[in-house]
């Protein structure tokens, strides 16, 4: 498939990840161009989710390759992954339930600084810059994703469409070059859903950012994005833009059944 | 009414705390000064366990391990080379910090009740090595005997007074290095691991170092917590470092409230004194602590002093840096 003037920002080479007898992912190409939003799609249990896990540092494959941003990423943990510009957020939203919307935000801008044990013990100037940066980086955050109001208020306690944005926030905290989001629109109504794709074609093309998602929505998937991968059983059957994905037979197939 | 009584007492509590601390002395006898001074311990403990298990959400159910080693750090250097008790207190941190490294680096990645029965076994170990008296030098069974007291210059802390006013500096300097680190990246980082460790990972923190510096961290406050035991005592013995001791140090921070301060303080107070004032009942002393552990899970499950989280906590940060920076 040609593709000249697209830079490529993620590229897994052959991946591929077993659990016991069960491959979830078999010998996977994947690439992600910089800029672009990025879909991985497929019927349950395709392996979408598990591709994301190893692209996020969660599991190890067994073989193949993650690159990001030309350099070697297979196998590194997830937090340093964080540091190289990967954030993600989760299938069912994982916040710090019992802590507060701004704290969960702060907890984004942890792997961007640096003050130890002697800065907190002493308070040093630095320190408490640092802190002020951080509180007013969170701060920014809550505003630009509309839960400036809740601030205060237990992660918990606020409402399923703002727990969404907030995971998506605190993720948005730590300066990633590439958005990792698993089935943003799960749980959201079609309003907000309509409002969750407006927000990140806007922090796009605000921030340079690319982004690669996984959804069940169809309408979401071909709304949005500028490639989209299908998955199935493990294997990639297809990638194109979303109109050619539309039409094509196997991924009709892979979906509703063959015809026979 | 509770709903407005809270408040106020919550802001009355450390102005009313130091002047209880500075007016005690002066009518309480030598026994009383005593029960304060192993308060004072018990809220080392408490505090140092807390840093783990409140903070972090480790169950660790062998911290009596690291209490001994900085007990018995301060009594062995004590006794073969006559270093000063107090010089020792920072010895006995640093061996028990070490210590701590050493023997959760290989468990760290244990989660809930494994980590939990792996720490039980710790604490015993350390228990029973004392007991078997590796290369003579902690005296086996009987532990080992004569230990200085501390002295600050020309002026030796020998009375009850004097330990009192020293186990409860330890303890105010640790209260509020424990509050900046709860305020700082550190401590948020730590909660966050409690709340959510693949989040946490997820959200770009370190796992792995975190919870080590809390285990470290909080084995050498258990040290301190030792070292100022030994002295008091003159003696240490391995049957001062039972799995009891690591319940104990467990239920004060629960009855406190995972995570707070003032609860630990509480949860210490409702242990070390609980004895005291119960000593007349002595053969149903079990039977009632039993039944208030019972009661206290059921109808104040987050602790007598918990934690809150709400706006203040996060508001106060901000007032402090606008007021630096204004």
């Amino acid at each position: 498939m040609p593709e000249t003037g697209r830079e490529t920002v993620l590229e897994t080479r052959e991946l591929t990840k077993r659990f016991g007898g069960l491959t979830a992912v078999e010998s996977l190409d994947l690439r992600v161009h910089r800029g672009e939003i990025s879909s991985l799609i497929g019927p349950n249990g395709a392996g979408k989710t598990t591709v994301f896990n190893v692209v996020t540092g969660i599991y190890t494959p067994e073989r193949g390759t993650v690159e990001f941003q030309g350099g070697d990423i297979t196998g590194k943990k997830p937090h340093q992954i964080v540091e190289k510009g990967i954030a993600r957020t989760f299938q069912n939203i994982r916040l710090f339930p019992n802590l507060t919307c701004m704290e969960n935000v702060m907890a984004g801008l942890h792997c961007r600084t640096t003050s130890g044990l002697a800065a907190a013990l002493f308070r040093t100037g630095r320190q408490t810059e640092e802190e002020r940066r951080i509180v007013e980086a969170a701060e920014d955050r809550l505003k630009q994703v509309g839960l400036w109001e809740t601030r205060f208020e237990l992660a918990r306690n606020v409402a399923y469409g703002r727990q969404r944005m907030l995971e998506i926030a605190r993720a948005l905290a730590t300066s990633p070059r590439l958005l990792v989001l698993d089935e943003p629109s799960s749980g959201l109504n079609p309003r907000e859903t309509e409002d969750l794709m407006a927000f990140i074609r806007r922090i796009i093309r605000d921030e340079h950012l690319t982004v690669l998602l996984i959804e069940h929505d169809m309408n979401v998937v071909m709304g949005i994005s500028d490639w989209v991968t299908v998955m199935d059983g493990g294997r990639k059957i297809a990638e194109g833009p979303p109109r050619q994905i539309y039409h094509d037979p196997l991924v009709i197939e892979a979906y509703l059944g063959s015809r026979k | 009414m509770t709903a407005r009584f809270l408040p106020t007492l919550r802001r009355l509590a450390l102005p009313l705390a130091l002047l209880i601390f500075a007016g005690f002395p002066f009518f309480a006898n030598d026994y009383l000064l005593d029960v304060a001074f192993f308060f004072g311990i018990y809220s080392l403990l408490g505090l140092s366990l807390n840093i783990v298990l409140g903070e972090v959400g480790l169950y660790d159910l062998g911290h009596a391990g690291f209490y001994a080693i900085g007990a018995y750090a301060t009594a062995i250097l004590n006794t073969r080379f006559g270093i000063p008790v107090l010089l020792l207190l920072p010895v006995s941190a640093i061996a028990a910090g070490v210590f701590a490294f050493l023997v959760t680096s290989p468990i760290i990645h244990l989660r809930g009740d494994y980590l939990c029965i792996v720490t039980i076994g710790m604490g015993e170990i350390v228990r029973l090595a004392l007991i078997n008296n590796p290369l003579g030098l902690t005296g086996g069974p009987n532990g080992v005997y004569g230990i200085d007291t501390p002295t600050l210059g020309f002026f030796a802390i020998d009375s009850s007074l004097a330990y009192y006013i020293l186990v409860w500096v330890v303890v105010g300097a640790s209260i509020i290095a424990l509050r900046r680190l709860q305020r700082s990246r550190i401590g948020r980082a730590w909660n966050c691991i409690r709340e959510d460790e693949v989040a946490a990972q997820a959200t770009g923190i370190n796992v792995r170092s975190h919870k080590l510096l809390a285990f470290v961290l909080g084995a050498a406050l258990a040290g301190v917590a030792g070292n100022l035991y030994a002295t008091k005592l003159l003696v240490v013995s391995p049957e001062s470092f039972t799995f009891w001791e690591s319940c104990l140090m467990f239920s004060i921070v629960l009855i406190g409230g995972m995570g707070s301060v003032p609860g630990v303080i509480i949860g210490a107070a409702a242990i070390s004194l609980f004895p005291e004032v119960f000593r007349s009942f002595a053969n149903y002393r079990m039977v009632i602590f039993g039944v208030a552990m019972i009661l206290m899970m059921m109808f104040r499950p987050g602790g007598l002093w918990p934690r809150r989280r709400g706006g203040t906590e996060a508001r106060d940060l901000l007032q402090r840096l606008w007021r630096r920076n204004a």
